[in-house]
């Protein structure tokens, strides 16, 4: 399992990536194999205001829906748009181009980095 | 106690112990007195076949659709039933089974459903249609739901047109309380349609979603395009609402007119009109909005030995698996009534509901006609506005005074257009359908003639 030392992690599983005064933001690879092969991706509209923690938008994969939040307070900048035809990026790529929101803003103080985010999910998976 | 046989004295004696009640009617002491009948007055006991044979002489006393020329409509409609539809019904697989909860094993009920699914998008010109609601009000409501989740709830009005149906819209008042939704309700114009100005200028940048009904509940054909244009020159999701279904036999559906749903009533679809029904609600959608749709879809696949086979699709949105988060509470179907409207279609044909239609669409002006001829207190009240299968005839008198009359008479010709309110004339909703004769239509029009 793949777990970047350059990015941060929210405990509910979504990786930022600080880009200058931009974070972007995806769901970790531990998450996109939890849900399976993704079918439909629901992403907020560009120039929406968000809040950390906030909800982004869904996850529809064959077996369940799941919301996936902001690690970051800011504004949408941009969506990934190649996500609408080829939803599996999020599972063939999900730090790269299977990312999900650019937000400008900094993140949030409180995640984790690679090596907590590593444990947490060690512990989950029990 | 047994538990399916009616407690005795004794057992009521033993509950009313464990209470601390000396007698019944101390357990019933918070009811106030006036509201309490002391004994009701029925006559003695009289054996089974006794009371039968009496309820059935109460039951003939009534006038029924069927014992005398009938033209009520108002959203519950007559059409030709072939028995195929009740024997394909009564069979206990069909009959008996509730929503399938191990879906891929119900491959009989998947597959009736995925035609129901099929045809109700052919007659919508929509992309998808889903597994059938209760009825049509309920349609509305998913559909004012609908509008709010597409457009990411951001909008909380919904404009309606004072011509759907009323009870339709009493229904909706009652949910959208809950949302946190406002109904905008626009009023209808002198010719039996929504006012268009009025409707332009009620949707502005906060309405999610503009309905319209057509035919209308005064029985007059909408401009749907229009309101389509006017819902998404704001942005706005626009909604035809169909509450006599065979219409769509001989009109287009709102998908090939610029709607992004089409929902309602397909009681007139083999479902017999009945007092408190049941109905069948459907609703069809773009595939653009098909996320949002309520409810359980029906898909087709290949099995593992790639066999065309059927599945329930989407269902990650519904609440067994989304809990509060679902797209609607509204989980399982009309199973039974998708069933009937699905055998009665296939039975009746494409052609045949297209000559069907065509047939009550013939006999409602020849029936304007007649009134036209017959003249005096008698008009049409919307006498330049098209129509399908039921007209609004103002006469001498109320609505209801004119109905009483004529069932006097020995017709059944309308249901009175002020009943529920509304901002139109007092007159008579009169339906008219293959079901209704060319003597049938004698009778009515003699019996207008004697009344002035």
């Amino acid at each position: 399992m793949s777990i970047p030392e350059e990015l941060l992690y929210r405990r509910t599983h979504e990786w930022a990536r600080k880009d200058g005064d931009q974070v972007v933001v995806g769901i970790t690879h531990y998450a996109q194999e939890q849900l399976g092969e993704v079918v439909y991706v629901e992403l907020p509209e560009v120039g929406n205001s968000v809040d950390a923690g906030e909800e982004l938008g869904t996850l529809e994969s064959v077996k369940a829906v799941s919301e996936f939040n902001s690690p970051a307070a800011g504004e949408v900048v941009a969506v990934n748009e190649r996500l609408a035809d080829e939803p599996n990026l999020v599972n063939e790529d999900p730090y790269g181009d299977g990312w999900l929101v650019r937000i400008s803003g900094s993140p949030d103080d409180d995640l984790l980095d690679a090596e907590a985010y590593k444990k947490l999910v060690e512990e989950e998976k029990g | 106690m047994h538990p399916w046989i009616g407690a005795g004295d004794h057992d009521r004696r033993r509950i009313l112990d464990e209470l601390g009640l000396g007698t019944v009617d101390e357990l019933f002491a918070s009811v106030p007195a006036e509201v309490c009948v002391d004994r009701l007055p029925l006559p003695d006991a009289e054996d089974e076949a006794t009371v039968f044979r009496h309820m059935r002489s109460l039951a003939e006393s009534n006038v029924t659709m069927g014992s005398v020329p009938c033209f009520l409509g108002a959203g519950v409609y007559r059409h030709v039933q072939p028995a195929v539809v009740d024997a394909v019904l009564s069979r206990a697989e069909f009959f008996t089974s509730y929503t399938p909860y191990q879906p891929e094993i119900s491959q009989g009920t998947l597959q009736a459903v995925f035609e129901f699914q099929t045809l109700m998008c052919q007659l919508t010109g929509m992309d998808a249609a889903n597994a059938s609601l209760y009825d049509g009000a309920t349609a509305l409501v998913e559909a004012a739901h609908f509008c709010h989740r597409a457009l990411r709830g951001k909008r909380s009005r919904v404009v309606v047109a004072e011509t759907v149906h009323p009870l339709y819209r009493q229904v909706l008042a009652t949910y959208v309380v809950a949302e946190g939704l406002e109904v905008v309700t626009v009023p209808a114009g002198g010719d039996g349609r929504v006012d268009a100005d009025a409707l332009g200028k009620a949707v502005d940048g906060t309405v999610c979603g503009v309905v319209v009904q057509s035919p209308n509940f005064l029985g007059v054909v909408e401009d749907l395009p229009a309101a389509a244009a006017a819902a998404h020159g704001a942005g706005a999701l626009a909604v035809h609402l169909v509450a006599e279904a065979v219409s769509l036999g001989l009109l287009a559906g709102g998908g090939s007119l610029g709607c992004d749903v089409v929902c309602g009533e397909a009681q007139s679809f083999g479902v017999p009109p009945g007092f408190g029904g049941p109905h069948l609600g459907f609703f069809a959608c773009t595939e653009q909005h098909v996320r949002q749709m309520p409810g359980r879809l029906i898909g087709q696949t290949v099995d593992a030995d790639g066999k065309r086979a059927f599945c329930l699709t989407l269902s990650t949105r519904e609440q067994h698996i989304r809990r509060a988060k679902a797209t609607s509470n509204i989980c399982s179907n009309q199973g039974l009534m998708a069933l009937a409207a699905t055998v009665w279609l296939e039975s009746i044909g494409g052609s045949g509901l297209a000559a069907m239609a065509r047939s009550c669409l013939a006999r409602t002006e020849e029936l304007k006609r007649r009134i036209r001829a017959l003249g005096g207190p008698w008009r049409l009240a919307y006498p330049s506005s098209p129509t399908f299968n039921e007209v609004l005839v103002l006469g001498p008198g109320s609505g209801a005074e004119l109905a009483q009359r004529l069932a006097d008479e020995g017709v059944l010709a309308g249901v009175p257009s002020a009943r529920w309110g509304g901002s139109w004339p007092d007159g008579l909703l009169v339906a008219v359908t293959e079901c209704s004769s060319a003597s049938d239509l004698e009778v009515l029009v003699a019996a207008m003639g004697r009344i002035s």
